[in-house]
């Protein structure tokens, strides 16, 4: 099993800061919220660990996974959700381990995406265009792809920003499922309720580590309004850090 | 009847010049369909426009050298597509610059470049028919360069196909499963170039252009799927191809204007009355339906 150490990572944007010196490590199997107000690097984070971004300072150990095993669900969504394609296609994609850019389908492979699309509530929409769902399908979608990927590691950004309850919970139970599994699973969230209730670790951010450990231990209502005042604005004239010079 | 028939066949049944321009013009239709498809699907329409330009200067450097010669410009064109294709590309993602800025600026550097040097040796002439195309120059020679590039098109597509669609419509995911998106770009835009280069010698730089974007962009309003619109392209493209060497036949029209018109009227009746999203469809679609 592959855990992922931070040793004091630092990650940014045009050499400013948005995580500043974390070390910390992600168990195997474990499962982190990671949360914090808007701009604490949530999201710069998750780039980090899936090697979207070189880090600005200190390093990332995946213990010998590559960058290409990890399942990430970004915030964004670089998809054309007007490209003329269906949603057995998208789904297919996930197994691109298996097929590659040559590789055909074969029976059991079929077999492997039926079952991921009725995991995530949508047999019966193979043929759709994408462009013809929903935004609570398209999540799904997703999730049955990232579920054919079979990843050790599965990093998701925000999933259920403008998801409705009942597509949350059936993602949720996604989730739940690949816990049971041992994957390792780091998830952004901003819905504090639903971390309490999932989510063993948590990960609060502002910038600097504002506390990592057991979720009733970091969700404090003093942690919370010490991550609202650290995190602040973008200093144009930021000195170089001191402790990075060291 | 006879006449009938006689209009439409004798001009490729009794000059030789039309029949190659005509076998020409139906590989290039082949060849462009599916490239010209996925320009539109990627919203590169005007990446194409840009690098047609930055064939013009490695075709005048081959007219430099050589003359009229089909080989030097050919291989010029190429050379310079590839440079012009692989740099804009460097700029925009090795600095701030968005790669359609890069390539307008560099389009518009190998533009001027391109006619400053066929006026330091050729006549307008010359300028014209590198422009503009000249029928007559289809030889035996630029038939078989034609062929083979349509040959290399189709099959170079028919291969990577999976992370071509991939990485036009998801570039993120293709990134995180390591399924080497940049070399996919960076080989579909040398289909491009190739393609530009396999156009111009018929329908000159300016034109060539417009074999890929018009049917393509016509196709979208017949059909929804990739490979369904292609084929609606390549089709459009051949129509084209044969009613717009008729029209410069009889009418003494340069040949590479004749058939992108054509596929202009094409185009224009597609919006108006094409089956996905035209004019005629929104209009008639009325009431809407129950479930």
């Amino acid at each position: 099993m592959h855990a992922i150490t931070l040793n004091n990572l630092t990650l940014g944007y045009e050499r400013h800061p948005a995580v500043h010196h974390l070390s910390g490590v992600f168990e195997p199997g474990s499962m982190t919220a990671v949360i914090g107000p808007n701009g604490s690097g949530k999201s710069t984070l998750l780039k980090g660990i899936t090697g979207i971004l070189r880090p600005l300072g200190g390093s990332i150990d995946r213990g010998g996974l590559k960058t290409s095993q990890i399942a990430y669900l970004p915030q964004m969504l670089e998809i054309d959700r007007s490209f003329p394609i269906t949603v057995l296609d998208i789904v297919i994609l996930g197994l691109w381990r298996d097929i590659g850019i040559f590789g055909g389908m074969k029976r059991d492979l079929w077999q492997r995406v039926e079952q991921a699309l009725t995991t995530v509530g949508l047999e019966g929409f193979e043929a759709r265009a994408i462009s013809n769902l929903s935004g609570g399908q398209f999540q799904r979608v997703m999730f049955a792809r990232m579920l054919l990927r079979d990843s050790p590691v599965v990093v998701l950004d925000e999933p259920f920003t403008s998801i409705d309850a009942q597509t949350t919970l059936d993602l949720f139970a996604v989730i739940q499922r690949w816990h049971i599994e041992n994957r390792t699973i780091i998830a952004v969230l901003h819905d504090f309720d639903q971390v309490r209730a999932y989510f063993p670790q948590t990960l609060l951010l502002a910038r600097d580590l504002v506390g990592w450990g057991a979720t009733d231990q970091v969700l404090t209502e003093a942690n919370l309004l010490l991550s609202r005042r650290m995190s602040e604005a973008w200093d144009e004239s930021a000195a170089v850090c001191e402790e990075n010079a060291a | 009847m006879n006449h009938f028939v006689d209009f439409f066949l004798s001009p490729f049944s009794e000059f030789i010049f039309m029949r190659h321009a005509l076998v020409a013009c139906l590989a290039l239709a082949l060849g462009c369909a599916p490239v010209g498809m996925l320009l539109v699907l990627r919203r590169m329409s005007l990446m194409g426009d840009a690098l047609s330009h930055a064939v013009l200067p490695g075709a005048a450097l081959g007219f430099l050298v050589s003359g009229l010669s089909l080989y030097a410009m050919t291989i010029g064109g190429i050379i310079i597509g590839l440079a012009v294709a692989l740099l804009a590309g460097a700029v925009a993602r090795v600095t701030a610059l968005r790669e359609d800025a890069s390539f307008a600026a560099l389009y518009l550097i190998s533009l001027a470049a391109g006619v400053l040097i066929i006026s330091m040796r050729g006549t307008s002439v010359d300028l014209i028919h590198v422009l503009f195309g000249t029928i007559l120059a289809v030889d035996d020679p630029a038939l078989i360069l034609v062929a083979s590039i349509a040959t290399i098109t189709i099959f170079t597509m028919a291969l990577i196909y999976r992370p071509l669609i991939v990485e036009c419509f998801d570039p993120g995911f293709l990134r995180s499963v390591g399924g080497h998106g940049a070399t996919m770009h960076f080989i579909f835009l040398a289909l491009v170039v190739l393609n530009l280069v396999a156009g111009f010698t018929a329908l000159g730089t300016l034109m060539a252009v417009g074999m890929l974007m018009l049917p393509a962009a016509a196709a979208n309003f017949w059909a929804k799927q990739f490979w369904s619109a292609s084929l609606a392209a390549a089709i459009i493209a051949m129509i084209s191809s044969y009613s717009g060497l008729l029209l410069s036949f009889y009418m003494n029209f340069p040949s590479g204007p004749s058939i992108i018109l054509i596929a202009g009227i094409c185009y224009v009746f597609s919006v108006v009355f094409g089956k996905h999203g035209s004019l005629y469809s929104r209009h008639k679609a009325g009431g809407h339906l129950a479930g």
